[in-house]
């Protein structure tokens, strides 16, 4: 016997829904299963995830704040991702975005106002996340370098940057001895609407905007034709090159904005952790959500409502994060089987001893 | 090519190998778990309603040998001398203190689970305790280490110097290369006071001996601690001491055949018993009884705590038997004196730093000011390249 991966033919329709809903199913029962081995109620973990997630209205506004920087980063590379540009830089993206708004923050006049001052700040972090993403586009455009260990390492150089900036260059002199940055001024906060800050609107305008972009404009369709195969686009009379770099600027930027978001959101300050591996997390992101904009919501908010609860599954049941990380982890490959299983089915075919034995029986008669 | 399909499974296969991992993991933290929810389920028994829930995040898990494990442990102390049925203790593990928003939800978590004090146990997450403080009068916070505080928020740390210098002592005289080597966290007042003080230890019994240090850049990364120990001993050190929340620096000194003076906890091990000398340790559970007690009693108060040897807050773990008898008996006797003047006379003059320039003139001690916004070395101190 021999087991094949073939590509199904028409993936969609009413079984992906069924695999969909059986990858949760069996998710359920696996870290049901697992916590029962442990010796906790399932039961009461699962009503915990739900309470620490949705259940309070804190629980609630902190999964939110958590989805709103995913959302906007799973956005940004979504673009890159449509055109086969494997964009891993995220982080470092964000993290240049952050950098360019917080000195923006800094350096503007006290008695600007605000929504200019912060407008200026989301155009800075723009600008910052662009230019680190448009480092490896041209390379990529220009001399065919691989894309992807190119942004990967960029996040590390951005990363030393930010703590250069802490240690040396931005190192605030009244913080008593302790190196960090000083705190962007309250005029810099994005302000709070219904409970949270601002930066939900924000991301619910990109969403529409990526969705517009990727779907209905000539430059968006040109993008995806790139990704399809780079040769056909050319055949098609589609300046490549100018595709990619403008797909990776557009992509970059939008990464850089949330930098912005989150700093001016959120953290307030610039650490090497602002990003906390949202770079990361975007990309599983953006392909659960399969590059759909308006899917991505759902997924990004799906994604912060199981770290937030896992927090609620610790303090109920009193488990070490270790274990609540498990069940997160259990979670989100199940979620990810059911993609494969959805675009790809196996096939189970004779092995050449079965093939022989066939053979033989057909010799005989 | 099909980029999509590689791509998926790629991702399938890291999530496998991430989920074993995990796993192979988690067997190591089942037993603690056990332990746990057995403790849990006692006290659930008893009076439910009445309890006083106390919420807690650390920075690396609670288990992990080292700064967390030191707090966890008193926490479980002080709740045990406070009673298991007028406190709930709700914990959050592996918060990145840098991590300004992460630490925000879990602060928030343990607001919306209805604590009604909360202690964040570790420096970066000042000034968000000090914004959730602002949001919440209503309840208590309380920072390890840090320098703010507010009518319901506190700070609290120790001066773990006076052990630090005591175990300076111990360095001093078992080094026979007259080179110790200190692996350090984070460039940070609270490490370069460690460090100094260690080395004036050192130096006030073997003023020929150099301490050689490396910074990390990290309070938790066995591995990086472990690279960085193992370069200190192949660069002339043949004692090692740490400001780490890991034992990689002891189980380095122990495969090297040198010796090892830990911190945090007593971190005596079969493992590293070759190398252990002794460790500054953190006694927290002393501070957090009376502050427990104080919400029970509803007596707590705000403000600034900053105990010493003499509090009981901290300490030197007893020394191993490959401390000769003199050399124990010398650091012995001093822990009278030092439970006398404290810090006094950890700083006291005169110091020079190592560029040469006096810092604290004959006759006078650093002042505490000076000691909390500490970023320089001592005299000895050799930043290792």
């Amino acid at each position: 016997m021999r087991l094949r991966i073939a590509k199904k033919d028409t993936a969609g329709g009413y079984k992906a829904v069924l695999i969909r809903v059986g990858a949760v199913l069996v998710a359920l029962v696996l870290s049901g299963l697992l916590m029962t081995a442990m010796g906790y109620n399932p039961i009461s973990a699962f009503a915990a995830i739900i309470k620490g997630s949705f259940g309070s209205k804190r629980g609630l506004i902190n999964t939110i704040t958590v989805a709103i920087p995913l959302l906007v980063v799973a956005l940004g590379l979504s673009i890159s991702f449509s055109m086969r540009f494997w964009n891993i830089g995220g982080e470092g993206q964000l993290i240049m975005g952050a950098i360019f708004a917080t000195f923006v923050a800094h350096n503007l006049p006290v008695n600007t106002p605000t929504p200019v001052y912060l407008i200026t700040m989301a155009i800075a972090s723009m600008i910052g996340g662009a230019l680190f993403a448009l480092i490896p586009g041209l390379f990529r455009a220009y001399s065919g370098t691989n894309e992807t260990l190119f942004t990967l390492m960029l996040n590390y150089v951005a990363i030393k940057i930010t703590v250069f900036l802490r240690l040396v260059l931005w190192k605030d002199p009244e913080a008593k001895g302790f190196p960090s940055i000083e705190a962007i001024p309250k005029i810099a906060h994005l302000p709070k609407v219904f409970g949270i800050h601002s930066g939900w609107i924000i991301a619910l305008i990109a969403t529409v905007l990526v969705y517009v972009f990727l779907k209905y404009t000539k430059r968006g369709y040109e993008t995806r034709v790139v990704g399809e195969s780079e040769r056909t686009a050319h055949y098609a009379g589609i300046n490549v090159r100018r595709v990619l770099i403008s797909g990776v600027i557009l992509s970059g930027g939008l990464v850089g904005l949330a930098g912005f978001v989150k700093l001016s959101g959120a953290a307030f300050t610039l650490s090497e952790s602002i990003g906390g591996g949202n770079g990361f997390s975007a990309v599983i992101i953006a392909w659960l959500a399969q590059l759909n904009a308006p899917v991505m919501v759902i997924v990004a908010l799906l994604f912060a409502a199981m770290e937030q609860g896992a927090m609620g599954m610790e303090l109920a049941l009193k488990i070490p994060a270790s274990v609540a990380d498990i069940i997160k982890g259990l979670i989100l490959f199940t979620a990810l089987a059911s993609e494969f299983f959805i675009a790809y089915r196996v096939v189970i075919e004779p092995g050449p001893r079965q093939l022989q034995k066939q053979a033989q029986k057909e010799d005989q008669v | 090519m099909n980029f999509r399909k590689i791509m998926t499974v790629i991702l399938a296969l890291v999530l496998v190998v991430g989920v074993f991992a995990g796993c192979a993991q988690s067997s190591v933290t089942t037993a603690a778990a056990a332990e746990t929810t057995a403790a849990a389920a006692e006290t659930t028994a008893a009076a439910a309603a009445e309890k006083i829930k106390v919420g807690v995040i650390y920075i690396s898990p609670k288990n992990d040998g080292g700064w967390s494990q030191a707090h966890a442990t008193g926490f479980a102390n002080a709740v045990a001398a406070v009673g298991a049925d007028k406190i709930d203790l709700k914990e959050i593990e592996n918060i990145n203190d840098a991590d300004a928003q992460q630490t925000e939800t879990a602060l928030n978590q343990l607001v919306a689970d209805g604590c009604q004090l909360i202690f964040a146990t570790s420096f970066n997450y000042m000034d968000v305790v000090e914004k959730v403080a602002l949001e919440n009068p209503e309840i208590k916070f309380e920072h390890c280490s840090g320098y703010k505080s507010a009518d319901n928020f506190a700070n609290y740390f120790g001066q773990i110097e006076q052990p630090r210098y005591l175990s300076g002592i111990v360095a001093g005289r078992m080094t026979k290369t007259n080179t110790i080597g200190y692996v350090a966290a984070m460039p940070i007042p609270e490490v370069y006071r460690g460090l100094n003080a260690f080395t004036l230890g050192v130096r006030s019994v073997n003023p020929d001996a150099i301490v050689k240090v490396t910074w990390t850049n990290t309070w938790f990364n066995p591995q990086l601690e472990k690279e960085a120990a193992i370069s200190l001993i192949d660069s002339g050190a043949d004692v090692l001491a740490q400001h780490q929340d890991s034992t990689a620096t002891q189980q380095a000194a122990q495969e090297k055949g040198v010796y090892g003076i830990g911190y945090d906890n007593p971190m005596y091990s079969e493992a590293i018993k070759d190398a252990y000398l002794t460790a500054p340790v953190w006694n927290w559970g002393a501070y957090y009884q009376t502050r427990l007690q104080g919400m029970v009693d509803g007596t707590w108060a705000t403000g600034s705590y900053w105990g010493g040897m003499n509090e009981g807050v901290i300490a030197l773990d007893a020394m191993t038997a490959l401390v000769p008898a003199d050399v124990q008996t010398e650091v012995n006797g001093l822990i009278d004196t030092m439970k006398a003047k404290g810090n006094d006379f950890v700083f006291a003059g005169p110091i020079k730093d190592n560029t040469g320039k006096e810092r604290v003139a004959a006759g006078t001690s650093l002042p505490a000011a000076d000691q909390f916004s500490m970023d320089w070395y001592v005299e000895g101190v050799v930043v290792a390249e």
